[in-house]
Formats: C-alpha cells, sequence, structure tokens
C-alpha cells in the first residue's frame, strides 16, 4: 500500500488583487511509497509547498483526489508531521513545552509528555538545552527542536518544506546526517522538499523533478540507487553521485531556465 | 556610569528646586514681573513650603488613606479594563463578521474624549471609587482592545499552521497560540495602561470625590492653596514613577521568552 498517492491533483488560487486564477498545480499524479525517501526538486516559484500542504490537508484540491495510506484524505492529515521551511515554533515556549505541545493537545499526560520530550530532546543533541526559549538557540538547535517536536507524536509520513535551507552549508550537512540517522530507525515515508539538487540525491531513494510554474506536473523521476548508510558530505564525492546528479540536473536545466525567465519578466513588468 | 548619571540627575532636580525657591520666596530677589513681592509665590508656591507639606502629610500619616484610594481604582481599572480588552480584542480579532460590523462604533467610541464620560459615571456609580474606575476602564479598555486585536491578526501563520499539523484543535488553538501571542501584545502595552488607569483614577477624584490626591489637590485648590497643590502634584508624579518601576518589574519576569535588543549589547 502506498504512504501517499496524488490522482491528478489540480489546485487553482484566484489571483491575487485581480480577475482570472492561478494555476500551481495541476494534473499532478505521484506515488510516495511506505518507507520511502522522496524528495521533490524544482525550480522556485513552481509550487512545491503548494503539494505539500495538499498532502498535509492544509490546502484542499481543486480536483483530483489524494489518498493516504489508502484512505481518500479529508480534513487535516493526522498520519503528518510537518516540517516548516519558516519558525513555527512558538516563541513563548521552552524549546521542552515546544516538544511536549502535540502531546498536550492529544491529552498526554504532562509528566509523561514531559520524560517522553526530554527523551527526544536528547536524541536530537540538545539534551540540557530543554528550557531555552527559542530567541535564545541558533538556528540549527531551532531546527532539531523541530524536529523532535514532529518526531515526538510518531508520525507515519514527514513532509519537510526546504527545512534546512536557511541554515549555513556545515550545520546543514550535520542536520542531512542526523535526519538520515533518525530515518534509518524506523523508515518511515518522507516528501522532502528542496531547491537544491545535491541535497536531493543524498537523502533520497527517489527524486521527482517538478517543471517551472505556473501549472507545475511532474517531468521525471529518478531512483537513486546509491548504498545507505550515507554520509552526505562523503557520498557527494563519489562517481555514481555525480553521474545521477549530471543526469537530474540536464532534465532540470531547461526548466530552471525558464523559471529564471518568467521571475525575471514579472519582475521587469 | 550609570552611579554617575544618577549623581547629575540628582543634582538637576536640586538645581530645579533652588532655582524655583530663589525666584519665588518673597524679598529674596528685586521684583521684575510684578509690583507685589508675594505676587511669584502666590502663583507659583515655594518648594520650601511644598516641601513641608508633603513632609506633614507623611509624617501625620494623612495622605496614606488618599493614597490608597487612589492606588485601589488604578489597580481596579487596570485590571477590569484589561479583562474586558482582552476578551473583546481576541472575539473581534477572531470574527472578521464581528470586527467588520462593529468597526466603526470601535473607532467613535475611542475618538470620544473620555473624561466628558466623568459626570455620567458620577450619577451612576455616585462619588465613591467605582465612578472613577470606570472612567480608568474606558481608558485602559481601548489600550488593551487595540494591542490585542492586533496581537491576535499577526499571529504567524506558520506557528498556527504548524500547531493544527500537531494536532491542535480549535479550542487549543485559542488557549495554546491566540491567548499567548495576544498577551504578549498585552504586556507590551502595560506601561500605557497603567498611566492611563492612573490617569482616569485622579482626573476621576478631581472632579467629584470624598478621597484620593486628586481630592486633595481639588480642594487646596479651592482654597487658593497653591503650595498644597504643588505638593499633591508631587507626590502624584512620585506615585507614578514607583508605579512604573512596579510594572517594569513584572515585565522582565513577564516575557523572558522575548529576544531583547540587550541581549546583544555592546559592553
Amino acid at each position: 500500500m502506498a504512504a501517499v498517492e496524488f490522482d491528478k491533483v489540480t489546485c487553482t488560487f484566484a489571483a491575487r488583487g485581480g480577475s482570472g486564477s492561478y494555476t500551481a498545480v495541476k494534473d499532478t499524479s505521484l506515488t510516495i511509497g511506505e518507507g520511502e525517501f522522496v524528495s521533490v526538486v524544482g525550480p522556485t516559484g513552481c509550487g512545491k509547498s503548494t503539494l505539500l500542504n495538499v498532502t498535509a490537508g492544509l490546502l484542499r484540491p481543486s480536483s483530483g483526489t489524494v489518498r493516504v495510506l489508502g484512505e481518500p484524505l479529508a480534513g487535516i492529515n493526522r498520519h503528518a508531521g510537518y516540517m516548516f521551511q519558516a519558525e513555527g515554533l512558538m516563541p513563548w515556549r521552552t524549546a521542552l513545552a515546544n516538544v511536549t505541545a502535540g502531546l498536550e493537545f492529544r491529552g498526554v499526560d504532562t509528566a509523561e509528555a514531559r520524560r517522553r520530550a526530554e527523551d527526544w530532546l536528547e536524541r536530537v543533541g540538545l539534551a540540557g538545552f530543554g528550557d531555552r526559549y527559542p530567541h535564545q538557540l541558533s538556528g540549527g538547535m531551532r531546527k532539531r527542536v523541530a524536529l523532535a517536536q514532529m518526531l515526538i507524536l510518531d508520525p507515519q509520513i514527514l513532509l519537510m518544506d526546504e527545512p534546512f535551507s536557511a541554515l549555513d552549508i556545515q550545520t546543514r550537512q550535520l542536520m542531512e546526517n542526523e535526519l538520515l540517522e533518525l530515518w534509518s530507525a524506523d523508515r518511515k515515508s518522507v516528501i522532502f522538499i528542496t531547491h537544491d539538487l545535491e541535497e536531493a540525491i543524498s537523502l533520497s531513494d527517489r527524486v521527482v523533478v517538478l517543471s517551472a510554474g505556473p501549472a507545475t506536473h511532474p517531468i521525471g523521476e529518478f531512483a537513486i540507487d546509491l548504498p545507505r548508510p550515507r554520509d552526505v558530505a562523503e557520498i557527494r564525492l563519489t562517481p555514481r553521485f555525480i553521474e545521477l546528479h549530471d543526469r537530474i540536473w540536464h532534465s532540470m536545466k531547461e526548466e530552471v531556465l525558464k523559471g529564471y525567465a518568467q521571475t525575471r519578466n514579472r519582475v521587469a513588468s | 556610569m550609570k552611579r554617575y548619571l544618577r549623581a547629575v540627575q540628582v543634582a538637576m532636580l536640586v538645581a530645579i528646586f533652588v532655582v524655583w525657591q530663589v525666584l519665588t520666596q518673597p524679598g529674596l530677589v528685586p521684583n521684575f514681573m510684578w509690583d507685589n513681592p508675594d505676587r511669584a509665590a502666590f502663583f507659583f508656591g515655594e518648594p520650601v513650603k511644598m516641601l513641608q507639606v508633603v513632609w506633614e502629610w507623611f509624617s501625620g500619616g494623612a495622605i496614606y488613606v488618599h493614597l490608597w484610594v487612589t492606588l485601589e481604582e488604578t489597580v481596579l481599572a487596570f485590571v477590569i479594563g484589561s479583562l474586558l480588552g482582552l476578551a473583546v480584542g481576541l472575539w473581534l480579532g477572531l470574527s472578521p463578521t464581528a470586527s467588520a460590523l462593529f468597526d466603526p462604533y470601535i473607532t467613535a467610541l475611542n475618538a470620544m474624549p473620555r473624561v466628558v464620560l466623568a459626570p455620567i459615571f458620577m450619577v451612576w456609580f455616585g462619588l465613591g471609587i467605582w465612578s472613577k474606575v470606570a472612567l480608568g476602564v474606558t481608558l485602559v479598555f481601548f489600550i488593551v482592545f487595540f494591542n490585542v486585536y492586533q496581537g491576535v491578526k499577526e499571529v504567524s501563520p506558520v506557528v498556527l499552521n504548524n500547531s493544527v499539523m500537531l494536532g491542535a484543535n480549535r479550542r487549543q488553538l485559542l488557549r495554546f497560540v491566540y491567548l499567548p501571542s495576544a498577551t504578549s501584545w498585552l504586556f507590551s502595552s502595560l506601561h500605557t495602561s497603567v498611566g492611563m488607569a492612573f490617569v482616569g483614577a485622579v482626573v476621576g477624584e478631581y472632579l467629584g470625590s470624598a478621597r484620593g490626591v486628586g481630592y486633595l489637590i481639588q480642594q487646596a485648590e479651592g482654597a487658593f492653596d497653591i503650595n498644597t497643590v504643588f505638593a499633591g502634584i508631587l507626590v502624584l508624579t512620585a506615585f507614578a514613577l514607583v508605579l512604573d518601576f512596579a510594572v517594569a518589574r513584572v515585565e522582565r519576569k513577564l516575557l523572558v521568552w522575548r529576544p531583547s535588543q540587550s541581549e546583544t549589547e555592546q559592553l
């Protein structure tokens, strides 16, 4: 059974400040297997986040269906954890209280929630930082808190929207390795959105390339047959990685240029 | 550095009092404004006599009952006004229909000079503390209301979506996201709203009461006792400073989660 199945999903928005409409995603069919790590890459502004919001149930598709673990999705996707690109932590809660939030919403006993949150903070390398407020943590540490906050609920599907794009390259590779390590422990299904092809290849089982927007749709899928466990920094130097990178980049290049031209025209007009 | 600053500040205060005294004490300097040497003291009072009045108030204990009443009114006006502002702010912030409906009324009520309501409150609530509390509430309410409303509107959509994905239902969103966000805005308006509660209390007393510092000032003014009027003003100012200091302490406690500029300040 597939974890997530898109069947001809189309998302159309009313255009801002005028008549007409804008189609972000068009006729997208995509299947993410259980336990599979799938990265979705595409040029900027191509509707990658829209696809993720649809999977999360935060956005209803204009047409088409989304099936989660075989069931048609209605309302919020309760099987999914979502890690946002921007800061999603509650600034008025300490790191620990942010991690316990999901358990609190589910009515888990406070002492029990605390115990499990401390355990998770330790697993993401933040033991002893539980009483810090988000503004007292570095960007990388905040991402770790967000990761623990999501994983403590043990979701079967992880939705990640460029979660590490705001981090510097060293912190980013560290986080990627830690993500892989946590993931390999119980192999959840992951949809990982990124604009960074290297990140996509080094993390995933499969890379899906999207066309430039509007009316984004997948234009190519590539199985990544690199051996696991991987070290994201080292694997980038292997010949197979470079070969895959070349092939995927070739199929993307045209779309990236198209997306770039569109952005430029939009700025010019 | 800080101690030096304080010393200069105190010196300035003393200098002001000395200049004031020299200019107003009858016969000390030749008249240059009025023919009558007592005239300056009549209009501007004499600091030494003013301080004598203050000293008598505190040493004789006559002032405490008045200070207490003013404090009581201030605190009540602040608490009631804040709670009302918080409730209405949350409600209108979360309900676009209600906010669209009430918008012109809120604007009109806020634009109205609230002091004119004092006589009406006097008729409704009598000369006791409640007419002053009511006046203070009308002043505090709008400050808190606008802040809370803004706080609700500006909750980060990412934080909201994140909470939804973590499983929060509507009620939990209100309690764990909207309320903390709104109260943080409420606390940031703490100084202004406490000040407004104080203004409401004093103005209310001044316009008609039997107790309170505002009442003392009003009585002295009726007897052309300018020294006592200034003494009352001095006590009020000192009182306001103490209130502000207390608020700053509370604020520091409640807003630990807020990033402050001072943390990155260079030493």
